[in-house]
């Protein structure tokens, strides 16, 4: 969830209509944006002089990001008896237990950014319907940052007080004659961590479409009424399509999210349930077969590489919707 | 709406054929639409003849495009109707009021190439995918841009996605065209071709036409009537060139074109100005705004053309620039009294007045409009 | 003398809102902003009741409690200097010098996200040196790389609807070095981006459990869960605090930030964006 935040601002930038027009690309001096090299000592030394600027950011990534990724990717094939090449790390994370943790994942993560994803632009029409400023937005909105951003452990134990086993809402359930837990319903295994979830889910969801409907001209929106289209026709043809590869992109935002979610469901269960986050998790706290050490970043490099693939559509759609709603 | 009927029966059975119509006229009465502390429309009047294309001009805040917007339907007005053809139409609404509306800059869709964009609006009147195409294409033709039938909003310029907007605009057949400052956002060559484009297409196809602009010029060029607008009111209409000569109002005469004011007395039925004395136009109507009341000093109003100027030892003028704006050049004169005017000379003769000659400028002997003495603004 | 204002046609401009003939409009979005307000406020209400007035008073002097919410406190405050001091001069010059690396470095504010904190971690404990895997400040260290994407993209926003290069170059212009440029002109008018680059990236740290109770560090959210085995209600009361002192804060950055930004002819303020000033078409 945390990374929520960020993802809403990513969306933001990446779709224009709520910012200033991000076509002011390059619009500097050309010796100022991004010089190549002239092969003379004087403009080697030249560029070397502009990037250095930014060499402190480049260093920091390096050190704090890059590194631990690349540790975590040459662990995943490591044998950590004896530290040569291997695929067995790999061959386990794939299989059993762990392939059923992945199993779980997609399908609780893909659950949870489809719904998600459509409540969430319900709501956002709604707020965006509203006037700019006015305090009903500002709260939705607000409210939206605090849930997508703080989730993970308050989440839970609001939860728990609602729906656990002894819960609230449990209580009136109960009270008005369907016990949910006797049905098979528990708040700590996957299905109650997939309503938790949507609990985040949501809120981003609100945060990263809305930029998106705001993309949404009124113009297109007369000149179809003008040229007869009605509210529904509208939608169909102009709308929807427009609005389309934005949402889907953010229902990939949501996907990733969920994947890599580990608070709130380990503040729930303690680490019982199969998902690959809580199992990469279980690693690090030393329940670990001899011989399986470095299963766990075999894990992680898997879940990066789906995430990776998502983002990768996700950033493609941006860039299609940018274009479509400058 | 027989129209449409019937024109949805011909579009059932594949065929399409242009209804020959005489002609819609637009009646807007009595408009009037606040928004919180502001008086957009104050009891706008105003009537389009069959085929006409009327012009609404005015400055920034004057309700020219909400009266534009009333008339579309996106708007509804607080009191007055919008009566079309004859028939009352302030409850339909837009989708329903077959007008054509022209926005004044990204109103493509952006999700349709140009063809398809131009063919929305007939595929709303439910006509068939052939006499689509066929229509659109031949609408796009008509502006002159048959080979970007495929392309997007967004690989075309400026210019020519308002002419995409204008064949949308048109495909339909709308009973009324509607502009809404259709050409501000574009750079001024383009604005000129697509003025003649525009006008010529309107005069073609004789659809009665409301235009919005605050460009004055576009809409002398454009219209056969012009409508001042300030605050809300309808200050004037006429033909361009009337609305030139005989501006009734001190605002119109500004407004429309440049006007010199120069400090008079007023004297019964004639002005004391310029060492002169000059019969007073009868204005036909102040405007509410500024009433002549009983001060007998005036400014009088005089175009730059109406002022004679001649080259003297001792006049009343001392000439301080020159603009140089083709034939004519614009010469502007610092008069006894610290008054700042302009006049126009043909150019070859404006060469002999170089800043600082001094000259006498008078005026001649023709009725001219007079408002209240406004005091120069340091 | 022919007054006339050029007509900004501002990206998403909305020109007075047409008001419609029609009610359905308004009660469907009620209808659903209510359904979500029972939503989202249940657990709070349930939250509530299950703590009870005693937890919340006792929170404060639960064992535990004012050392990990120090620690937090502490870790917010490291991560916010070192982000703001390694993203403002970053955007900056990039924005200024390298305005083609723009693109790029969008591209790598989304790695953090790709790479989930829970993996983030495992590679850290794995390379990091003995001396800073026994301070909790190696997660201050890896909080500014979480932080980092949002924060980049608040400063972001904000330049951008600043349009930084021209102001600068006018600064220039007009004889300021650089120094004065910074502080004078670029830094006042990013008050509003910094806030809230500042406040969300505090709300990332005082809420982020994986990484640090995976690193074995007690912070707020870490103690919260594990005082849930001694006493549950209060760390639902403590969870409620939490959620409700952040949502203040939020609002209120949203607020002041929407006020100032109105008086200097911005737009709204949400948290994530700096919206431009809507120019109201000319009637």
């Amino acid at each position: 969830m945390v990374q929520c935040d960020r993802l809403a601002v990513d969306q933001t930038v990446a779709a224009p209509g709520s910012l200033a027009d991000p076509g002011a690309l390059g619009s500097g001096p050309a010796a100022e944006s991004g010089p190549r090299p002239k092969l003379t000592v004087r403009g080697v030394l030249r560029w070397l002089r502009t990037m250095a600027g930014i060499v402190p950011f480049g260093v920091y990534m390096t050190l704090g990001l890059l590194l631990p990724m690349a540790a975590v990717a040459i662990g995943a094939f490591r044998d950590p008896n004896g530290g040569g090449f291997t695929l067995s790390n790999v061959k386990t994370a794939t299989h059993g237990v762990y392939l059923h943790g992945f199993e779980q994942s997609i399908i609780l993560s893909v659950l949870t950014s489809i719904l998600p994803g459509i409540f969430g632009l319900l709501i956002a029409y709604a707020i965006f319907t509203a006037k700019r400023g006015t305090v009903l937005r500002q709260a939705v909105i607000t409210a939206s940052g605090v849930f997508a951003n703080f989730g993970g452990v308050p989440l839970a134990f609001l939860f728990i007080a609602t729906l656990g086993s002894s819960g609230l809402a449990t209580r009136w359930l109960v009270d008005l004659g369907f016990d949910p837990y006797a049905h098979g319903f528990s708040l700590y295994n996957l299905g109650g961590v997939a309503v938790v979830y949507m609990y985040f889910q949501i809120p981003l969801m609100v945060l990263v479409i809305l930029p998106a409907l705001e993309g949404l001209r009124s113009a297109w929106r007369e000149a179809a009424e003008n040229l007869g289209a009605r509210t529904w026709h509208y939608w169909r043809y102009v709308g929807g399509p427009v609005l389309f590869p934005s949402f889907l992109g953010c229902v990939l935002l949501l996907f990733g999210s969920a994947l890599s979610a580990y608070a709130t469901a380990e503040a729930l269960t303690a680490g019982t349930i199969p998902l690959t986050s809580i199992q990469i998790g279980s690693f690090l706290n030393g329940n670990v077969i001899a011989g399986q050490e470095n299963v766990g970043k075999a894990l992680g490099l898997g879940m990066v590489v789906i995430i990776a693939a998502a983002m990768v559509i996700y950033v493609v759609l941006q860039r299609r919707a940018a274009k479509w709603l400058r | 709406m027989t129209t449409n009927t019937a024109r949805n029966a011909a579009a059932a059975d594949g065929t399409w054929q242009t209804a020959r119509r005489g002609g819609t006229s637009v009646l807007l009465q009595d408009l009037s639409r606040t928004f919180g502390a502001t008086r957009a429309l104050d009891g706008l009047s105003l009537e389009i003849a069959p085929g006409e294309l009327v012009a609404l001009l005015g400055p920034s805040g004057c309700g020219k495009t909400t009266a534009l917007r009333i008339v579309a339907g996106f708007e509804s007005a607080d009191a007055g109707s919008v009566i079309v053809d004859g028939k009352d139409i302030s409850s339909v609404p837009p989708a329903r009021r077959d007008m054509g509306m022209v926005f004044q800059s990204y109103s493509l869709f952006p999700n349709m190439s140009a063809l398809d964009n131009v063919a929305f609006g007939l595929r709303m009147r439910k006509l068939g995918a052939a006499a689509r195409r066929k229509r659109a294409t031949e609408q796009l033709d008509l502006v002159g841009l048959a080979e970007q039938a495929k392309q997007y909003p967004h690989q075309l310029s400026g210019g020519q996605q308002q002419r995409v907007a204008l064949a949308r605009a048109l495909a339909i057949e709308p009973r009324v065209l509607l502009l809404d400052e259709p050409l501000s956002a574009l750079d001024a060559k383009v604005r000129l071709q697509l003025r003649e484009q525009i006008r010529t297409l309107q005069q073609r196809l004789g659809t009665t036409t409301m235009f919005v602009t605050h460009d004055q010029e576009e809409a002398l060029s454009m219209a056969d009537r012009v409508g001042v607008m300030r605050q809300g009111r309808l200050e004037q209409i006429a033909a361009p060139d009337k609305l030139y000569d005989d501006p009734v109002t001190a605002f119109v005469a500004e407004f429309v074109g440049v006007m010199n004011r120069i400090p008079g007395e007023r004297q019964g039925g004639t002005v004391a100005v310029l060492g002169g004395n000059v019969p007073v136009r009868d204005p036909g109507g102040q405007s509410p705004a500024e009433p002549l009341g009983d001060d007998n000093a005036v400014d009088v109003l005089v175009r730059p053309e109406g002022l004679t100027m001649q080259v003297a030892e001792n006049g009343n003028g001392i000439v301080t620039t020159r603009t140089f704006l083709g034939s004519v050049t614009r010469v502007g004169v610092r008069l006894d009294g610290d008054v700042a005017v302009q006049i126009d000379k043909p150019s070859s003769e404006a060469a002999a007045l170089g800043p600082g000659t001094s000259v006498s400028v008078s005026l001649p002997a023709q009725p001219v409009l007079i408002a209240p003495r406004r005091n120069p603004v340091t | 003398m022919a007054a006339i204002t050029g007509t900004t046609e501002a990206t998403g401009t909305r020109g007075p809102r047409p008001s419609r003939k029609r009610v359905s409009l308004p009660v469907w979005r009620w209808v659903i902003l209510l359904v979500a307000a029972v939503y989202f406020l249940i657990p709070l209400f349930a939250a509530l009741r299950f703590a009870g007035i005693g937890a919340f008073r006792s929170v404060i002097s639960e064992p535990g409690f004012t050392s990990s919410l120090g620690l937090s406190v502490r870790l917010a405050v490291v991560t916010t200097v070192i982000t703001i001091a390694l993203m403002l001069p970053t955007a900056v010059y990039v924005h200024l010098r390298l305005p083609r690396l723009r693109r790029l470095l969008e591209g790598i504010t989304i790695l953090p996200i790709v790479i989930p904190p829970v993996v983030l971690i495992v590679g850290v404990l794995q390379i990091a040196p003995g001396f800073l895997k026994s301070t909790p400040y190696l997660l201050a260290l890896e909080y500014v790389i979480l932080a980092m994407p949002f924060a980049y993209r608040a400063i972001d926003a904000g330049l951008r609807a600043l349009d930084l290069k021209t102001v600068v170059e006018a600064s220039n212009s007009l004889g300021a070095g650089w120094t004065t440029t910074l502080f004078r002109v670029v830094l006042p008018n990013l008050n509003t981006a910094l806030l809230s680059a500042i406040v969300l990236t505090v709300a990332l740290v005082l809420g982020e459990f994986t990484m640090a109770s995976l690193a074995l560090f007690e912070t707020f959210p870490v103690w919260i869960v594990v005082n849930d085995q001694t006493s549950g209600q209060v760390s639902v009361a403590a969870s409620l605090l939490a959620l409700f002192v952040t949502w203040l804060f939020l609002l209120a950055i949203t607020v002041i930030g929407t006020r100032r930004a109105r008086r200097t002819g911005g737009g709204e303020v949400t948290l994530f964006t700096v919206a431009r000033q809507q120019t109201r078409g000319e009637s």
